[in-house]
Order: C-alpha cells, then structure tokens, then sequence
C-alpha cells in the first residue's frame, strides 16, 4: 500500500466524487440505496452541503445550510465544475433518525446524531449505554460504508464513464 | 464522555496487528506504562491514556476498560493554554519596567524575546493545564478503532501514543485506505483504483 499521506493527498478526489455521486442517488436513484440498506427508510441529504471548485489555482467554496436551504446554488455550483467536499445526512430507520455530516477528504463524521439512548443514572447503567451507542453509530457507519462500497464497485468498472457519469451531468446540467 | 454526548464526531481506524497474549492483561500493563501522569510546572502538555469511565482517576486494573467485545478507554491531552493577550499585557508591564531600570528609550529585539520566554515561563507556572479527553474504542476482533474527535492535533497525538504503547501502527480511514483494505478488490480492481484519476462532470 501507499504510503498514507501520499495516498491521502493523490488520492482525494474519491472522496469529492463519492459525494457528489451520493447527493445524485439521494435525489435520482432512491431504489439503489434501498436495495443496499434493507431497513432504510429514508436517506436525504440533511441541512448542510459543501462544494468546492478547484478548476482554477483559487478554491471555491460554496456553503449551502440551513432546514429548509433549497439546493439550487449548488447544482450551480456543480455546473461550474464543483465537486461536493462535505454532506449532511439525515437517514432513518423504523421509527429512528440519524444525522451526520461526511466529509469527503478524510470521511470523518462530525454532527453525528443518533436516536436517543437510555440515560445513564447510575454506573451500572454507563456499559449498557457504551454498547447502546456503539451499536447506534455502528448502524450511520455501515450505512456509509455501504454506499461507498456501491460506488467504488460502480467506480472501478467500465459502467461508470459509460453509464453514470452521463447520468450524473445530465442530472447537474437539467 | 465524549462517546455518550447526544453528537459526536468520529475518526475511524484500521489497527495493523496485534499484540500478545493474553491480550487483556498485555493491554492493561501497556496502558498503565502509558497513563497520564500529572502535569509539572515547566511543560507545557502531557499526552496519556485515562479511563473512559474515571478520566480524572485513571485506572486500568483487571478487565475495567473492556465493555462488551471492545476496550473503551480515553486519550486525555492536558495542555497550559496561554492567552496571547495575556503574554502581550505582561510582556508590555516587563519591557516598560526594564525601560525605567535603564533609562533607555528602546528595548534591543533579543532582548524582548528573552522577556517574552521569561513571561511565558512565569505564567505556566501560575496558569493549570486544562484537560482535554478524546474517547476510544477498539474493536480488537475486528482490528478497527474508533476515536471521538476529528481535530487534527488529537488525531496526530493518538497515532503517536498508540504506536508508542502498543508497538502497532493504525492507518486512517479515508476513502482511498478503505477502498485498498476493507472492501476486498480483487488484483484487478485492485490495479484500477491505483491508476484512477478524477472524473470531471463538466459536459
């Protein structure tokens, strides 16, 4: 394997194309991730979007946030020739919700919110809450995963300049 | 407790070996050799490993940081956070007091460094160390680790301390890292993913 900072750096456009590829399946192909999580119920893209645009030696960063942000500054964004470099998510399951912000980069998860666990009032009480958490953040991280497996199987295949990749631009460029 | 905050955010690793049995008991002694150990009066950091559950009464005896199939315990950064106005305030009060000593009018440029390294020593002294805990929980069966932060200063301090206390590097988790070890690609794939470049989606 590559060293890791290197693969790091040479490699971080992955992480901007799992994104933007992502934010293309939420809005486009909702059947896709339903048959990779069987108990999602539903995957949006929650309250904040990053994109940046390295087409020229400056970069651009365009912030979308807020509930009820309509998204049209960043198909605009994407048509310029952005990429998305951090995701908000908001997915649920049965009758539980998460959030989280992914970052395309590093794929660290920040906000991560999961549904409510049992409180903790004594410390007999603190294992069982450990192993309740651990388990609920198990479910945002296999999510991920899943997808990001998705994509790289699309991603090192013959399908994604032929297939996808015309899809995505006809769906930024509508 | 970071890890039981209603949000949290996360950094995930690939821990790349193991260590010897029995492993509970090598941990334990590995973790203890490494424990925080409480700040003195000139440094500036101490970087240690705590318990999850007892942050401030770190304690690694028996099986108390293992919860279930994984070993819960606590990066702790203990760290003097000087005010950079402060240092500036006490470095003006110096400099003038030095000015009146010698009835100069102007201060020589070492001269003022050295009344800043003097200020800053002085104040460490009187300023404590605040604490700084990052959660962790390493699943040893499945050679993954989850750390509680995404700060970039604490992610480094983890990777050293870990490297340090258990003689095993652990490679971070982005996408390029889980496409080569986690998602099982075959050579083929494998040769692919090494030569991509960025797709652009400009038409």
């Amino acid at each position: 394997m590559l060293d890791v900072s290197v693969s790091y750096n040479r490699y971080k456009f992955i992480g901007y194309e799992f994104l933007t590829w992502l934010w293309f399946v939420v809005e486009k192909d909702q059947v896709r991730i339903r048959k990779l999580h069987e108990e999602l119920l539903s995957l949006d893209i929650g309250n904040r979007i990053v994109l940046e645009n390295r087409q020229r030696d400056a970069v651009e960063t365009v912030t979308i946030k807020g509930d009820d942000a309509g998204l049209e500054e960043g198909l605009l964004a994407l048509r310029k020739g952005a990429v998305v470099s951090e995701i908000n998510l908001a997915y649920k399951s049965g009758e539980q919700e998460w959030s989280f912000t992914l970052k395309a980069e590093s794929f660290h998860m920040t906000s991560l919110k999961c549904p409510s666990a049992g409180s903790v009032e004594t410390e007999e009480d603190v294992e069982g809450a450990v192993l309740e958490k651990i388990y609920l953040c198990g479910k945002a991280t296999q999510l991920t995963d899943s997808l990001f497996e998705s994509f790289m199987k699309l991603r090192l295949s013959g399908e994604w300049s032929k297939k996808v990749v015309p899809l995505v631009r006809e769906w930024i460029h509508a | 407790m970071s890890l039981l905050s209603s949000t949290v955010s996360l950094s995930r690793y690939r821990v790349d070996g193991g260590i010897d049995a029995p492993i509970i008991e090598t941990l334990a002694g590995r973790l203890k050799r490494h424990t925080i150990s409480e700040i003195d009066d000139v440094s500036e950091k101490v970087v240690g490993w705590t318990s999850f559950d007892a942050p401030f009464k770190p304690n690694f005896e028996g099986s108390s940081f293992v919860i279930g199939d994984y070993f819960v315990f606590s990066l702790r950064i203990d760290k003097k956070n000087l005010p950079p106005k402060l240092i500036k305030k006490y470095c003006a009060i110096e400099e003038a007091k030095r000015l009146k000593e010698s009835g100069r009018q102007y201060l020589s440029g070492n001269e003022k460094e050295m009344i800043e390294d003097h200020v800053i020593n002085v104040l460490s002294l009187r300023i404590p160390a605040a604490p700084n805990i990052y959660d962790v929980i390493w699943s040893y069966e499945e050679s993954v680790l989850w750390f509680f932060s995404t700060l970039k200063a604490a992610n480094e301090e983890l990777e050293a301390l870990f490297l340090k206390t258990f003689k095993i590097p652990v490679i971070r988790l982005f996408p390029y890292t889980i496409a080569d070890l986690a998602l099982g690609l075959s050579d083929g794939e494998r040769d692919i993913l090494h030569n991509l470049s960025a797709t652009s989606f400009l038409e």
